[in-house]
């Protein structure tokens, strides 16, 4: 693979479990040193498609390349270069939280050094506390720290905040943050959508084993869906959507004055984009992927009256 | 190769870490036969069991010594490692190393080798608790040792490699314990552990001639009783190249059903 190949690319990727089919045409690139975040609901394939790629399942068919590699034969020199934070953990833990880091940092050929991994993760106070004794939260810091000591140039994180208080949220994205910036590619799976707002560069949506939209977080689910709100008393609570929210709050003031009662301007959250396209992804899929990612939307598809 | 070598090494420091922080597997699997030979020595420390050939009485201690030292071995090896894979592999320390550049023979050495300390560090203390407070006397031949040493040794690595293949049953790392000791027990009692493998039926001591636990016990037997025993063994005979050929019968047996069965996870279950 050259400099400007995609690190992970995806093409109509399938996954069937019997007659049940949990991936249907999955088609995305994640370009050298993007974040991308894979959303959608539980059941959706977010996990079966990083699991593919991390080399745990094998596709039923399709083409998926990471870091140039077919991860369905992917040797220890390809996982060298894989950071892989997993979903869940359960282990025994009976070792101390820098014994673990320092076994697996081990693995490597050129691990990061472990005290500044457990800075990163904060967890300086509990560096010789066996794992078992650990909270949920701090164990998944553990999980993190794991996943990032091999210096990985593609990183999964699945999941990889469930548990953590807000303060500990706030920590890791600044870590996540500090990856991307050492040009870290990073693939990332979550249920808070203002995280992968804060993290990611592009999102992809997953329902029903589809892509249901990609694009920029800025950008996905269209400008449409993005068009500002304006909410307002006006002899009971009032909205009005519309792309010019300025002008639209002027002419309220010239007809309920200067300060117009319970006035909110709110900008569509990536939550409630999200939200409006998986809604929509279930009951009818209107979107049409194509095999290079982009999105084509057929012109019916998006009107006021879809939300 | 060196490096897969090294990160062995590595690994069986620390997984002989991990198994002396487990208080269960420290009381259940490394105590165990400690305890049992206290029971045995206290219980039946009237009974006979029998003259040397110099007319001196054979106590309970210096009987179940050979037993338990080949029970340690069996519960050291087969059954910590049946239910330590299988536990692995359902709390998600397997999935996690497989996603790992560690090499799968990097983690068998250091499980192997977690075995062979342990062991040896059991098969020690056995030794120690018979001869200083049971005043069991220990064999001062140097031959005796050395088979001492050639019965240890294969009956830990058959042990280990018959356990990692035997952690492929059970479904569920609760199910473990559920399913191997089942079978570790039955092996011990056919197998001349507990019960004197003489006083058993021919027909159950032939079906426990099939298993190498009865030849482990054997050759330890070898070891620590007097001579004039041995006209109580099948054939009456120690027979120590029976001894070595079934143990290493089970060997190749264990490492081509754990080649065929092993994986890092269960892929699309």
């Amino acid at each position: 693979m050259t400099a400007t190949d995609p690190i992970v690319s995806v093409r109509d990727l399938r996954k069937t479990y019997g007659s049940l089919t949990a991936l249907d045409g999955v088609s995305f690139d994640i370009e050298r040193g993007e974040t991308f975040a894979l959303l959608g609901p539980n059941g959706a394939g977010k996990s079966t498609t990083i699991e593919i790629l991390e080399g745990y399942r094998d596709r039923t068919s399709g083409a998926a390349l990471v870091l140039g590699t077919d991860p369905s034969k992917g040797g220890l020199a390809w996982k060298a270069r894989l950071g892989i934070v997993l979903q869940s953990s359960g282990e025994s833990g009976s070792v101390t939280v820098r014994e673990q880091l320092s076994h697996f940092a081990s693995f490597y050929p050129h691990p990061r050094s472990v005290d500044e991994v457990i800075g990163a993760v904060g967890l300086e106070a509990k560096a010789k506390t066996l794992i078992r004794n650990l909270s949920g939260g701090q164990r998944r810091r553990v999980d993190v720290a794991l996943g990032v000591i091999g210096r990985p140039e593609l990183l999964f994180l699945d999941e990889p905040t469930t548990g953590f208080d807000p303060e500990a949220r706030h920590q890791f994205w600044h870590l996540v943050r500090s990856l991307k910036s050492d040009g870290t590619t990073i693939l990332l799976t979550t249920h808070y959508l203002d995280e992968a707002a804060q993290l990611s560069d592009r999102a992809g949506v997953i329902a029903g084993g589809a892509l249901i939209d990609i694009g920029s977080i800025d950008e996905i689910g269209g400008a449409e869906a993005r068009t500002p709100v304006v909410r307002w008393f006006e002899g009971g609570e009032r909205e009005e959507r519309t792309p010019s929210p300025g002008a639209f709050v002027a002419s309220l003031q010239g007809r309920l004055g200067t300060e117009v009662p319970g006035l909110e301007v709110v900008r569509p959250s990536l939550e409630d984009v999200y939200l409006r396209l998986v809604s929509r992804g279930v009951s009818a899929s209107l979107d049409v992927v194509t095999s290079t990612g982009s999105v084509h939307r057929s012109t019916s598809s998006t009107t006021g009256s879809a939300s | 190769m060196s490096n897969t070598l090294a990160l062995g090494g590595k690994r069986i420091g620390y997984e002989v870490r991990q198994y002396f922080r487990q208080g269960d597997t420290v009381f259940f699997t490394f105590l165990f036969p400690l305890v049992m030979l206290t029971i045995f020595s206290t219980a039946f420390s009237e009974s006979s069991f029998g003259t040397d050939a110099d007319g001196n009485d054979v106590s309970a201690a210096a009987f179940y010594l050979p037993a338990m030292l080949a029970a340690g071995v069996l519960l050291s090896g087969l059954q910590n490692m049946a239910v330590d894979i299988a536990m692995e592999k359902s709390d998600g320390t397997l999935k996690r190393l497989g996603g790992s550049p560690l090499p799968v023979f990097s983690y068998f050495m250091g499980k192997i080798g977690q075995v062979f300390v342990t062991g040896l560090a059991q098969a020690a203390a056995i030794l120690l608790l018979a001869a200083t407070v049971f005043q069991v006397p220990l064999p001062t031949e140097a031959e005796k040792w050395l088979t001492f040493a050639w019965v240890f040794v294969l009956g830990v690595v058959t042990s280990a490699i018959l356990g990692i293949a035997l952690s492929s049953i059970p479904r569920s790392g609760k199910s473990a314990t559920a399913v191997i000791i089942p079978i570790t027990l039955v092996l011990q009692f056919i197998s001349g552990v507990y019960l004197s493998f003489t006083q058993l039926p021919e027909w159950l001591q032939n079906i426990a001639s099939v298993f190498p636990l009865k030849w482990m016990a054997q050759g330890m037997r070898a070891v620590f009783l007097p001579e004039n025993f041995e006209v109580l063994e099948q054939n009456e005979s120690w027979d120590l190249p029976g001894v070595a050929l079934v143990t290493l019968l089970w060997l190749v047996v264990g490492l081509v059903a754990s080649r065929v069965t092993f994986r890092w996870i269960r892929k699309d279950s």
